[in-house]
């Protein structure tokens, strides 16, 4: 519709009615019962699935799920991959939509489609790739044999492969923003002699704040939650480089079904958790910065 | 889009070579280099291996199976997801804000999570799956008033969900369903509903009026949303493993056979079998830069 005359309702005329505005009453009910049946089927039904399975024994053999050592280190190591990737990503989210929104120069158009490239990466490829580079047949593998330093089968792995698949998660939710906002105000900032940090830190980041947190809400959720990257780089060993989803797939291949199931629910609340502050976050977003993504 | 001329931009603003210069430095370590690497190590063994590794029957099947599967998991979507986008954007009803943000489930819900619930529902045992089996479709066709009638329709082993291709798609469906929802709700929301009462006042019916004045406002939206729930569902490894049984040549997909070259230690034929993956998916990238292209064009022209 390349329609280059605005449209206007004449002033004169009635308020349209909103019977050619929407569909009759049977093709309404029967959209949103097909909506609300997909959904429950698709959407809500794992969901109930995780927390029913995992109670299914009730709640001692729930919380015995937790006080198992190896449950406890791969809570930890969940953490602690997160804790790292995000502040990275973060950064590198920052830096990049710094660069690209605020500078011109030639090469950008493919800068950010290369940015988007962790996401089109199966995230078994994502563990691959390092495991090329530092496995024991890799390119560095003799060289960090010589030095006596673990990379795969060992925590640095699972980091890296984190920070791969959460790499896109900022730098994506800050540079629509950024570039929509223009640079207008930074220019007013250091035309009236603020330095580039005080810029940054009083303009931009205000700015972009909740955008910032949408993306790394998003970021960590992901890092906490990813299977396939991390399964590739970990080697399985309890106690030392399971991270939490890890330890649900073992528990899960022993049969220990209730326990699986009690570590997964934790996993679907810190989802739920992940949804709620994410709809937190967007009507905050629509009220204080324009043209959200 | 309020881009800044360039040249007014430029240089005003400090720190341009630390933020590009980081940028490109991170970016190298962690993407580039180590997708090299990948590239490298498959070209390492020569066009023969390579050729001779990913036309082995059990990869092709794997292969056969991923994009299948991902084909039927993105059209579901694009149907459902457009049904989704309609009824949340242009309906009121109880319980609407809870199921909009419920839709992005599957991007929270860590994939193993998903494996096992789904799994928990579809295999035989399973709230779903037991109905499917043969003794579970007998006693609700028994139920019905045809009754015993219906038994000969009842293939012998029931409708196997999990553990065949089918639980594949199904979970192929499950972590791509946001996908098309995300793209053409926003397109909906936007969309201006003078055009939609201008049809109406002209004579046309409900049904015309979406086909000829809605849909083509949507299409890249719809197809933009097809193609990243295909791009991510090839991909996907952990809420497929539980509920395939990755039997070889039956349901086995292709980062699956990553998994397990990987083990074997057979690294050139693991990145092999990545390579082509790779190259599908930035085959869809690229499709994808082109629908987005197309659509803010479409999006530009009337300002």
């Amino acid at each position: 519709m390349a329609a280059t005359v605005p449209l206007r309702a004449p002033t004169a005329a009635p308020p349209p009615s909103t019977d050619t505005l929407t569909e009759s009453y049977w093709v309404r009910g029967a959209l949103i019962t097909f909506t609300l049946l997909f959904l429950i089927v698709f959407l809500f039904l794992p969901l109930a699935a995780v927390f029913i399975e995992a109670f299914r024994k009730g709640s001692d053999m729930f919380f015995a799920a937790f006080k198992d050592p190896d449950a406890l280190s791969a809570i930890r190591l969940t953490f602690l991959a997160a804790g790292i990737a995000v502040p990275l990503n973060l950064v590198f989210g920052l830096a990049a939509s710094w660069a690209i929104t605020k500078f011109s120069f030639p090469g950008k158009s493919l800068l950010l489609s290369l940015i988007d490239v962790p996401f089109a990466v199966s995230p078994v490829i994502s563990g691959l790739v390092y495991v090329l580079l530092f496995g024991a047949q890799g390119w560095f593998g003799p060289w960090l044999r010589e030095h006596d330093i673990k990379i795969i089968f060992a925590v640095p792995g699972i980091v890296l492969a984190t920070i791969f698949v959460t790499f896109p998660f900022v730098a994506r939710e800050l540079i629509p923003l950024m570039q929509s906002q223009g640079s207008d105000e930074e220019q007013a900032a250091v035309s009236l002699g603020a330095n580039g940090w005080q810029t940054f830190w009083h303009v931009t980041l205000p700015n972009v704040k909740w955008a910032l947190l949408y993306g790394v809400i998003l970021c960590n959720a992901r890092a906490m939650g990813e299977f396939g990257a991390v399964s590739v780089v970990s080697g399985h060993i309890r106690g030392e480089t399971n991270t939490l989803p890890l330890h649900v797939e073992i528990l899960y291949n022993e049969y220990n079904f209730v326990a699986a199931f009690a570590c997964a629910s934790l996993l679907a609340l810190l989802a739920l958790v992940t949804l709620a502050l994410k709809t937190l976050v967007e009507s905050k977003f629509s009220g204080s910065e324009a043209a959200a993504p | 889009m309020a881009a800044l001329p360039p040249s007014r931009a430029k240089r005003v603003l400090p720190g341009f070579g630390i933020s590009l210069g980081y940028t490109l430095l991170y970016l190298s370590l962690i993407v580039l280099i180590p997708l090299s690497a990948l590239f490298l190590k498959a070209a390492g063994g020569g066009w023969e291996f390579f050729w001779n590794t990913v036309s082995a029957p059990r990869v092709m099947a794997s292969y056969r199976l991923s994009i299948g599967a991902s084909f039927i998991a993105a059209s579901i979507n694009a149907v459902a997801g457009l049904v989704v986008a309609w009824v949340l954007v242009r309906y009121r009803f109880p319980g609407k804000r809870i199921i909009d943000a419920l839709v992005d489930l599957p991007f929270a819900l860590p994939t193993a999570v998903a494996g096992i619930a789904l799994t928990a529902i579809y295999a035989p045992s399973g709230w779903i799956g037991r109905w499917l089996t043969a003794d579970g479709l007998k006693e609700i066709t028994h139920a019905t008033f045809l009754g015993q009638w219906l038994d000969r329709f009842i293939p012998e082993d029931g409708i196997q969900t999990a553990f065949s291709p089918l639980g594949v798609t199904i979970a192929l469906t499950f972590i791509s369903l946001p996908f098309v929802v995300r793209t053409v709700q926003p397109v909906l929301e936007d969309l201006n509903p003078e055009f939609e009462q201008a049809a109406a006042t002209l004579g046309a019916t409900r049904l015309t009026t979406f086909l000829r004045v809605v849909l083509p406002e949507i299409w890249p939206a719809l197809l933009t949303g097809f193609a990243l729930a295909f791009a991510r569902a090839i991909g996907e490894y952990g809420s497929v493993v539980f509920i395939s049984g990755n039997m070889p040549m039956k349901t086995e997909i292709a980062p699956l056979i990553i998994i397990s070259k990987l083990e074997q230690y057979d690294y050139r034929g693991a990145a092999a079998v990545a390579v082509v993956m790779l190259f599908i998916s930035f085959a869809m990238l690229f499709v994808i830069n082109l629908l987005q292209r197309l659509s803010s064009q479409r999006f530009a022209a009337p300002v």
